[in-house]
């Protein structure tokens, strides 16, 4: 019999624990020409702003090893658009919208929510908390993220404006000291869940040129090459708040990574940087997760959230019944 | 038609001068493509630390094995490099075809091929294509060097004419293909230019084309890292029929775009009024909407 994927993301259940990640999906269309995307757990859309953005100059990308430096700026059509055009689109095709939301200050947080709130199948709103704050006190590069008194108004901003039944998750940022304190903000500010990590931030000079390799300099860095970062603070946060729901995400490729965020203590995992290797690397995942379960012997997902914080005896005890 | 993902096996490689030809078995693509399409090939196998895709423009397509998708390509980093490795009976991820392709005339029309390097390739399925509508080719290729210039036997035995420009000389005329545009253009009465190009040289050939007014269809091979549209990595200000300029996807609204509505001096920028560029403001001043 197949493992039972089902998993909850706060009081909603999703048929799989396999997301696409904000920005790396668009809002499905693309990927709809690939694979089913009724058929993954939810699509979280890309950020989306009060405003149409034109994004940064090019070059936006640069390959690294086993990673992606990326400085988009948001490049995207702005809330009317989205809501006109991307969200009907999403919901005909029968897929989940998590929704990304973006903004300079915690009022257009709360503008977002409230629009995303009059609009009919939103089934969660994720809050990109890694954008820089316009009120930062000037100090250029801040994030809400860096910081949890910010993160945290961000998040009360969200929760007080939008729909008590849609689910807020917040998306930390990796690049802080303390990310527990992070999340213990947005969770008092009424966060239902926490989603991470967002990007690192990272550089790269092109050596024939001798110039910075992408136009804005600083990037994020994603794929593969932080998947540790992830795991470290999907593992942190679970052990600090373990009643609270985690989306992991960063460098997922394969149905054992999703299997690893979820030992570290996600419930759920957003695939990013795979989809421009693999269109169709939601399905492939899914499949390959469903395998590695079968091969535990384990028949339902949701089992082994945060199984790896359990005592080491337990532990000894479930790889004899293995092999 | 939309593009799928195969596993399509290497069919056969052969050098080509300065360029590799690589042929893979694909009958869902080779079914799809129409000439100026292209495809995004994962390299580096399974488990590879290149993520981005790489993007080729498909030289020919061809009924064999059920069907099966040639490009070309040179060697220019680890990418190129690992699939010049690559074997007959290997293996490789292909998505495709990919983006918009050549749109062909109706009506017979005088059509000038305009090639640089490896830009060359994607114009000979083109050049079958127009011939089936009835339309003329010439052909306008150039390089740096003679070893560089693809296909020019071919475009000589296809085209009706063809002129030949290399930077040192070695074939044909001295100099770039811009050099020789005009004359070519006057001589062949040209009705529309097809090209595939460097931007500079894209940017020359449709410089000119407006003095002329005449269209241009320009494949743009910018970098690109997913080809599939999601990455926005591709992204180039092009001005809409509304006039309003906006910053697109080369990978899904191109590769193919019309001359005059890229605006050349601006790529790798955000022109001040692209649509959502920093201080840009939407035309009428929409409903309130303050929460
Ligand atoms: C629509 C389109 C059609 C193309 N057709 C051909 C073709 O027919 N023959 C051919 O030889 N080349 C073609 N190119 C360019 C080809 O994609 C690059 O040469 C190739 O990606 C370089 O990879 P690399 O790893 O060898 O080089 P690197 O320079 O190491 O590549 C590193 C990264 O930059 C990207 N990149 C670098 N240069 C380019 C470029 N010019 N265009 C796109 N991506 C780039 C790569 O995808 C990769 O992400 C085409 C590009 C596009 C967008
Ligand atoms: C090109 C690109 C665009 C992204 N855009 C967003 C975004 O709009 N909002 C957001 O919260 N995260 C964004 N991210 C971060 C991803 O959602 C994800 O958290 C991160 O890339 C780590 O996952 P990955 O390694 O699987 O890509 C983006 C990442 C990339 C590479
Ligand atoms: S190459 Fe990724 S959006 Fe065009």
């Amino acid at each position: 019999m197949p493992a039972d994927l089902r998993t909850r993301l706060a009081h909603v259940e999703l048929p799989s624990p396999v997301l696409t990640a904000a920005g790396c999906a668009g809002a499905g269309r693309e990927l709809a020409q690939f694979i089913d995307i009724a058929r993954v757990g939810a699509v979280i859309t890309k950020s989306v702003t009060l405003e149409p953005r034109a994004g940064n100059p090019v070059p936006r990308l640069a390959e690294t090893p086993s990673g992606m430096l990326s400085a988009g700026g948001l490049q995207g059509p702005g809330i009317d658009a989205f809501l006109q055009r991307d969200l009907p689109w999403l919901l005909s095709r029968g897929a989940r919208a998590v929704v990304s939301i973006a903004g300079h200050t915690a009022r257009e947080y709360a503008e977002l929510a409230t629009r995303l709130s009059d609009a009919a199948g939103v089934t969660a709103i994720e809050v990109n908390l890694g954008c820089p704050d316009a009120e930062g006190g000037g100090r250029p590069g801040r994030l809400f993220a860096h910081d949890p008194a910010s993160a945290g108004q961000v998040v009360a901003a969200v929760r007080g404006s939008g729909r008590w039944d849609i689910p807020v998750f917040a998306k930390l940022s990796p690049d802080v000291t303390d990310i527990v304190a992070v999340a213990r903000a947005c969770v008092t500010a009424g966060a239902d869940g926490l989603s991470m990590i967002n990007t690192l931030p990272g550089m790269a000079i092109d050596v024939a040129t001798m110039r910075p390799t992408l136009a804005a300099v600083h990037g994020g860095l994603s794929g593969p090459a932080i998947r540790p970062v992830a795991v470290r603070c999907v593992w942190q946060v679970r052990e600090a708040l373990p009643d609270v729901p985690l989306i992991g995400a960063g460098g997922v490729r394969a149905g054992t990574d999703v299997l690893e965020l979820m030992l570290a203590g996600a419930s759920m995992v957003a695939v990013g940087t795979a989809l421009f290797h693999d269109p169709s690397a939601c399905a492939r995942i899914q499949r390959e997760l469903e395998e590695e379960l079968l091969a535990r012997g384990i028949d339902r997902v949701a089992d082994i959230i945060g199984l790896a914080h359990q005592p080491a005896v337990f532990a000894a005890d479930r790889h004899g019944r293995l092999s | 038609m939309a593009p799928v993902q195969v596993r399509g096996t290497v069919l056969t490689v052969r050098r080509v001068d300065a360029y590799i030809a690589m042929t893979v078995v694909a009958p869902a693509i080779a079914t799809r493509f129409r000439p100026g399409q292209f495809i995004a090939i994962a390299v580096g196998g399974a488990q590879t630390s290149m993520l981005a895709r790489r993007a080729f423009a498909v030289h020919d397509v061809r009924p064999d094995h059920g069907g099966t998708v040639e490009f070309v390509f040179a060697v220019t980093g680890p990418g190129t490099g690992w699939l010049a490795e690559c074997r007959s009976r290997d293996v490789l991820d292909v998505v495709g075809p990919l983006g918009r392709p050549f749109p062909v005339p109706r009506d017979p029309a005088s059509c000038l091929l305009v090639g640089v390097g490896a830009g060359s390739a994607p114009l000979f399925a083109l050049a079958a294509r127009l011939a089936e509508r009835g339309c003329q080719a010439d052909f306008l290729l150039g390089a740096p060097s003679a070893d560089r210039v693809f296909g020019a036997l071919t475009a000589r035995r296809t085209g009706r004419s063809a002129v030949i420009t290399t930077a040192d000389g070695s074939l044909g005329a001295r100099g770039s293909v811009t050099d020789m545009l005009a004359t070519v253009v006057q001589q062949a009465r040209t009705d529309v230019i097809y090209g595939c190009a460097p931007v500079s040289v894209l940017r020359a050939v449709s410089a000119l084309a407006g003095r002329y007014a005449i269209p241009v269809q320009a494949l743009v091979a910018e970098p690109m890292a997913c080809g599939t549209g999601i990455c926005m990595g591709c992204v180039l200000p092009v001005v809409g029929t509304d006039g309003i300029t906006r910053m697109v996807r080369a990978c899904v609204d191109g590769p193919v775009f019309r001359g005059d509505h890229v605006r050349w001096d601006d790529v790798g920028t955000i022109p001040f009024d692209a649509l959502g560029a920093p201080g840009w403001k939407p035309r009428q001043p929409e409903a309130g909407h303050a929460g």
